[in-house]
């Protein structure tokens, strides 16, 4: 059967080309799971360390902000520190990769943005922005800690 | 449910016996997160430390306790109803699915009411500064 290049592979559920939709799509799912459970759990135990002493928020602080000097833990922490860095980095592209694609679908639920070429571009738009914010974010409060 | 007629099947609403109301909330939480969470972004990139009296002193005004608490609020039932689906698609098992839905349900009523109390405690000065 003649292959016309402009029309999608589909509907042969086996015989497809990866493309950035599709990479955007499960990116929205797997980036909104470790936002809920990720994202959440940390801005949980932020607030409520804050709200229960200057003690609770220090705990918070050394062991994923900056590790205390005079703690015995200050090497330990300051290990959970590069972590929580790696995590913290993570979890604002994330966050960013979330927003963007989460803007999209509200473009798509219009019925608008479906043509080939514009649907691959706007999906290529938000791994673009969501790079380009985390760096952003981070050059920002990088001075700070 | 359904009359038998065509009216009374969209009235019934199919076999999930409900119809668009938690897409709908989704896009509705989803632009309230929107918003709210750009503001939660720029303030914490504008706080000149994150210790505990910077966090507890920005709390304490009603412009940043409340929009907060609308964030919580918002977030966390936004992420209740992502994870919902998100169960309902992988998890095909009856039984761990409802157990994972009461999980679900018991982290995001929990977490949230956890973030509620905190802000208000903190808002209405019940933690010095």
């Amino acid at each position: 059967m003649a292959h016309n290049p402009a029309r999608p592979l589909s509907p042969h559920l086996s015989i497809y080309k990866w493309g950035p939709h599709m990479l955007v799509s499960i990116l929205h799912r797997a980036t909104g799971t470790a936002l809920a459970i990720g994202g959440g759990v940390i801005f949980a135990w932020w607030l409520t360390a804050a709200a229960m002493s200057p003690a609770a928020y220090n705990i918070f602080y050394h062991w994923v902000v900056q590790a205390d000097p005079a703690s015995l833990h200050a090497s330990t922490q300051r290990l959970a520190n590069i972590l929580a860095k790696i995590v913290g980095v993570g979890l604002t592209w994330s966050f960013f990769q979330h927003m963007a694609s989460g803007i999209r679908h509200f473009v798509l639920d219009t019925g608008a943005g479906y043509e080939l070429k514009t649907n691959r571009l706007g999906s290529i738009l938000t791994l673009a922005f969501s790079i380009v914010a985390t760096i952003l974010f981070w050059a920002v409060i990088a001075g700070k800690y | 449910m359904g009359t038998g007629t065509s009216l009374g099947r969209v009235r019934g609403l199919g076999s999930a016996h409900s119809g668009s109301h938690h897409w709908w909330l989704q896009r509705v939480t989803a632009a309230s997160n929107l918003v709210l969470l750009i503001w939660f972004v720029v303030s914490i990139a504008r706080l000149p430390v994150l210790d505990h009296q910077a966090v507890v002193l920005w709390l304490k005004s009603p412009l940043a306790a409340v929009p907060l608490l609308l964030l919580v609020i918002s977030v966390f039932w936004h992420l209740r109803l992502g994870l919902q689906v998100f169960i309902e698609d992988y998890v095909h098992e009856e039984g761990g699915k409802i157990a994972l839905l009461l999980l679900l349900n018991a982290y995001a009523i929990g977490a949230a009411t956890l973030c509620v109390f905190s802000i208000l405690k903190i808002a209405f000065g019940g933690v010095p500064a």
